[in-house]
């Protein structure tokens, strides 16, 4: 890799000054970034390392739970709010990479992780995301992996991370801090659809450090899960992942919904026309199926992934009958 | 500015570029730690530290500092071999041993996970405050070592021993 200069920021003002330059990038843990500059997929001339800004949990007075950027996966799996209170996020972190990329993995670095499309990684290959204007090999390549959803004629590929599905379906917000002061995002909003600029993977600006993710208070959430379906038991990217928590009335409809879809767009994909389909039905396979088929209707199959329409159909109504089923 | 490793402090790398494993293997000739794949999908790097499991390879040694590594030749104490090593001797975990000191360091994190009530993808009560080794929690928790000679059911069968009492 290209050499660097290496600095550690003791907080966030700090990062922010050290990362003003257009040549740094933060590090978290490391587990993507390093790889992603052996590749020579990413060239900072500057490394600003984050992991020692406020890295906990904290309980907020409103119900709602603020996770530092710097908080490792294992820690955020691990907590009893979190287990408690949001299982589908401790069940999607769990699923994702091996224990050992979990206890380097920061939260931030598992927002802003980079699509693992081997066609990104090779740099031999035509790729749109990593040279502009290049073109796109995965298009009529090997494409099991790629999207399904909201994918352009410049890209599709997928957003690896499960956590970040799982914060999709909670509608956890992004806080954000840089030159310009701070601000807040939903992180439904933070990742871009890759249309004509699939090189922008998010929305922050230059210089922009993501500090805490904040989960809104939501006490149905309580009854919720994630479950992944990939070509290995375990330690396998998502083919298609499922992230939903249910709120059943008693009158057995659905009183709310939330749910998201991993590994089959350029963002997670908060699937909000299968919960607009959902909210006042009848719970039952009858309703979960109509609703999977609504959000699916417009599911773009490419040449080796035709399968994943219908593996999230299935998949969509699989998970929410299993949470009809759990007691909360 | 420097780091421990296996008790003895050691300096730095100037250049950041230097990953853990490299430090270890190339600086210090500690080269019981494998670089299977140098790209984190593999396991063969793992090493502890501050008693956790982290792959070496994706760890920039500078992000290290003043923190305790240990590694499969710290693992050992006064001579005698660490139960798992004697375990994954008697229950036939390893073939050609490329993967064993991964696995082992890997093991040896994973016990003190366990320990400690971390939930896994098996688990299955994720608000239990401890969940017992079984197979297939050990499996789930070992998955990121991989293993091509094919020993995992030797290797399952050693961790048990060791950490589950034989397990069940």
């Amino acid at each position: 890799m290209i050499p660097f200069t290496y600095a550690r920021a003791r907080d966030a003002a700090e990062a922010i000054r050290l990362g003003s330059d257009a040549a740094a990038k933060y590090l978290g843990g490391g587990t993507n970034l390093v790889d992603l500059m052996r590749e020579g997929a990413e060239r900072p001339g500057a490394l600003v390392d984050v992991t020692g800004l406020p890295g906990s949990i904290e309980e907020c007075g409103d119900g709602s739970l603020r996770i530092g950027a710097a908080v490792r996966n294992t820690a955020v799996a691990e907590h009893r709010a979190v287990r408690a209170r949001y299982p589908v996020l401790a069940r999607a972190i769990l699923t994702g990479a091996s224990a050992q990329i979990r206890n380097m993995a920061t939260v931030g670095g598992n927002i802003l992780q980079r699509t693992r499309c081997t066609y990104f990684y090779d740099g031999a290959a035509r790729c749109n995301k990593r040279t502009p204007g290049a073109g796109c090999d995965a298009i009529d390549g090997f494409n099991r992996m790629h999207a399904i959803l909201g994918a352009s004629p410049h890209c599709v590929a997928t957003h690896p991370s499960d956590m970040c599905v799982a914060l999709a379906a909670l509608d956890a917000v992004v806080e954000l801090e840089g030159p310009g002061g701070r601000r807040t995002l939903p992180l439904t909003d933070l990742h871009r659809l890759p249309g004509d600029r699939p090189d922008l993977d998010t929305v922050l600006g230059s210089g922009e450090l993501i500090t805490a993710v904040i989960l809104p208070p939501l006490p149905w959430a309580r009854r919720s899960t994630y479950r992944k379906v990939r070509d290995r038991a375990s330690y396998a990217f998502a083919l298609v992942s499922v992230a939903a928590a249910l709120d059943v009335g008693e009158d057995g409809t659905v009183r709310d919904v939330r749910l998201a879809l991993g590994g089959v767009a350029h963002k997670p994909w908060r699937a909000d026309t299968a919960e607009r389909a959902l909210r006042g039905r009848p719970v039952g396979v009858e309703s979960f199926r109509i609703a999977a088929d609504a959000e699916l209707a417009d599911a773009a199959p490419l040449r080796d992934n035709a399968f994943k329409p219908e593996l999230a159909r299935r998949l969509i109504s699989a998970v929410l009958g299993d949470l009809v089923g759990d007691a909360a | 500015m420097s780091i421990n490793i296996n008790g003895k402090p050691v300096e730095l790398p100037g250049d950041p570029r230097v990953s853990l494993l490299d430090l270890l293997r190339e600086r210090l000739l500690l080269t019981g730690t494998k670089k299977g794949c140098n790209q984190g999908a593999c396991g063969a790097c793992t090493v502890l530290v501050d008693g956790e499991r982290i792959i070496s390879c994706l760890a920039l040694a500078v992000q290290y500092e003043g923190r305790s590594v240990t590694t499969i030749e710290g693992l050992a104490e006064d001579g005698a071999l660490h139960p798992l090593q004697a375990a994954f001797i008697e229950h036939d975990g390893f073939q050609c041993g490329y993967c064993t000191p991964g696995q082992i360091c890997s093991a040896v994190g994973m016990a003190a996970e366990a320990r400690r009530g971390l939930p896994s993808a098996a688990t299955v009560d994720l608000d239990a405050d401890s969940m017992p080794l079984t197979r297939d929690e050990v499996r789930e928790r070992m998955s990121g070592n991989l293993c091509r000679c094919g020993a995992h059911n030797g290797i399952v069968d050693a961790i048990l021993e060791v950490c589950a009492g034989g397990g069940r």
